[in-house]
């Protein structure tokens, strides 16, 4: 049995009314369990509720229904201890360099100056970060923005750290080392990682479990569990479960996705006869 | 230096050098225009002779007192009707058509207010410096991305670390822009004000020299006021420079 890490009941999330637009059913009902030291994957349709789901599980937004929990107790209203996000849109500080964004978290925590400077080095060395450690993220791209924004997260070794679209602004090859990286993190600090991702094989690398919403109202319509070892990495990638998996995760969502573009089902195309 | 810079002075030597043949040939009588040569001329005696620096001294004083309780009192401002949504409402057709009103026309009702010292100078080069920095204040602050408040409470930072640690910096280049029209309009005022309702200052020693028919010294005041703002303004302008600069924001 996996002991329950962080968990959502019944959660529900509309968006009211305001003058311009009628209220927004965003999310769920959702029940999900995370497991302490899981690797879960969200994966769904454009628009279905998927940043929601993370900012009512963070703490930062109120589900309109239901209960959340983190380490047994009750989120409420504001973001527990030990909770890290990396948002899905571009956070970093322009007035700070790229060092100084990565070190903003610890100099808040009451470090040691000497833990503080070893922790920062480490997580720009491994984010492919020091030869840029005095610039400004005006000076990056996107996916570096988004690389210093990881980084900002995981020097401060959240228990559960919540990931949308981290890797959205990246290339295919960064995309999978970073992946094997995060794995890295995830193995040596033992934290549970809820990942939102629009990539199917990434979840199907990743994770432990993958969840499948639906289109908005986000529900989790089905949960695939991959079974990897903890020490997996991106080579897996020619393993013949992970073509399975993929495929799986495809079915289920791509109903999903055309009814989040606004097409019902569409018929199956007749095999041409000639 | 570059190219530009270059261009742009060969410009304006060309220009002075056009303005300075233009008065001595006599095409432009001294009564109306002194040359150039002679308004720096006199500008310098001016202010090696001391007469008038006390004036200078005097509207640098109430240039700085209107800037600097226009940029605090600006600011603050800004931040309670950012705070306050509902009062934002109702001063908001009030600062939307503030600069159509002509500050000028209050001073009688200044002067009865305040007497004829320099508080009426001043409080008009608040009045006209004030609402630039209220409105550039709430524009920073509203223009805050909502995903860095979100990042200030993930780190579960509290409501004054935010606001000095992330809204502050972030809303940073809009406070500059703000502080910087402070100062222009600080000048103006003051300057304008001196030159109708006082009895000194470089506002007034203009006023004088004009009345006096002393065209050459009404000149050199005019281009040591104009000396004076613009050396104000490059200062302000390299200042904002650096600080962009890395920021990318220029
Ligand atoms: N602040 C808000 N006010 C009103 N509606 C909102 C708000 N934020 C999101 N929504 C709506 O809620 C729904 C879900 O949004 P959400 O951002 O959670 O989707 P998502 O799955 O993360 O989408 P994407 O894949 O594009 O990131 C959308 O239809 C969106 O329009
Ligand atoms: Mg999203």
């Amino acid at each position: 049995m996996m002991r329950i890490h962080a968990e959502l009941q019944g959660v529900t999330r509309v968006y009211p009314a305001t003058p311009t637009h009628s209220a927004v059913h965003a999310l769920g009902p959702v029940d999900l369990a995370l497991g302490r030291g899981e690797f879960f994957s969200v994966v769904g349709p454009s628009g279905c509720g998927k940043s929601t789901l993370l900012e009512v599980l963070a703490g930062l937004a109120q589900p309109t229904a239901g209960s959340i929990t983190f380490e047994s107790a009750t989120i409420q209203g504001a973001v527990p201890d030990g909770v890290g996000v990396v948002f899905q849109d571009d956070a970093s500080f322009p007035w700070l360099n790229v060092r100084e964004n990565v070190a903003f978290g610890l100099k808040r925590a009451r470090l040691p100056a000497a833990e503080v400077r070893e922790r920062v080095e480490y997580a720009l060395s491994f984010m492919g970060l020091d030869d840029f450690a005095l610039a400004y993220p005006a000076q990056l791209s996107g996916g570096m923005r988004q690389r210093v924004c990881i980084a900002r997260t995981l020097v401060t070794q959240p228990r559960l750290i919540l990931l949308d679209e981290p890797f959205g602004a990246l290339d295919q090859q960064t995309r999978l080392l970073m992946g094997d990286e995060l794995l890295r993190v995830w193995r040596e600090t033992g934290a549970t990682v809820l990942l939102i991702t629009h990539a199917l094989d990434e979840a199907a690398m990743l994770s432990d479990r993958v969840g499948v919403m639906s289109a908005r109202p986000g529900r989790i319509i089905e949960v695939v569990k991959t079974g990897w070892s903890r020490d997996r990495d991106s080579r897996l990638a020619s393993d013949a479960q992970f073509g399975n998996i993929t495929s799986r995760l495809w079915r289920v969502l791509r109903e999903e996705s055309l009814k989040g573009l606004g097409r019902t089902g569409t018929p199956p195309r007749k095999q041409e006869t000639i | 230096m570059s190219r530009v810079t270059w261009v742009r002075l060969a410009v304006v030597a060309g220009a002075l050098a056009a303005l300075e043949a233009a008065c001595r040939s006599g095409l432009i009588s001294p009564h109306t225009l002194v040359p150039p040569s002679v308004m720096l001329a006199t500008a310098a005696k001016l202010l090696q002779s001391g007469e008038i620096t006390a004036d200078l001294l005097r509207t640098l004083r109430n240039v700085l007192a209107a800037f600097v309780t226009a940029v605090a009192g600006g600011f603050f401002i800004g931040v309670v009707l950012h705070a306050a949504p509902p009062l934002r409402r109702v001063a908001y057709p009030f600062l939307a058509s503030y600069y159509a009103i002509p500050v000028f026309a209050l001073y009688p009702a200044l002067i009865v207010v305040f007497g004829m010292g320099d508080l009426p100078i001043i409080v008009i080069g608040f009045l006209f410096a004030v609402v630039a920095m209220i409105i550039n204040t709430l524009d920073g602050l509203d223009r805050i991305p909502r995903v860095l408040l979100k990042t200030a409470r993930v780190m579960r930072m509290g409501p004054v670390a935010t606001a000095l640690r992330i809204k502050l910096p972030s809303a940073a280049p809009h406070l500059f822009t703000g502080t910087k029209l402070a100062v222009a309009y600080s000048f103006i005022g003051v300057i304008a004000a001196e030159f109708i309702l006082s009895g000194a200052g470089l506002g007034y020693a203009i006023s004088y020299a004009y009345n006096n028919f002393n065209t050459a010294r009404m000149y050199a005041l005019m281009l040591l006021v104009i000396t004076l703002v613009i050396a104000v303004n490059l200062a302000f302008y390299t200042w904002e420079q650096r600080l962009l600069r890395r920021r990318n924001l220029r």
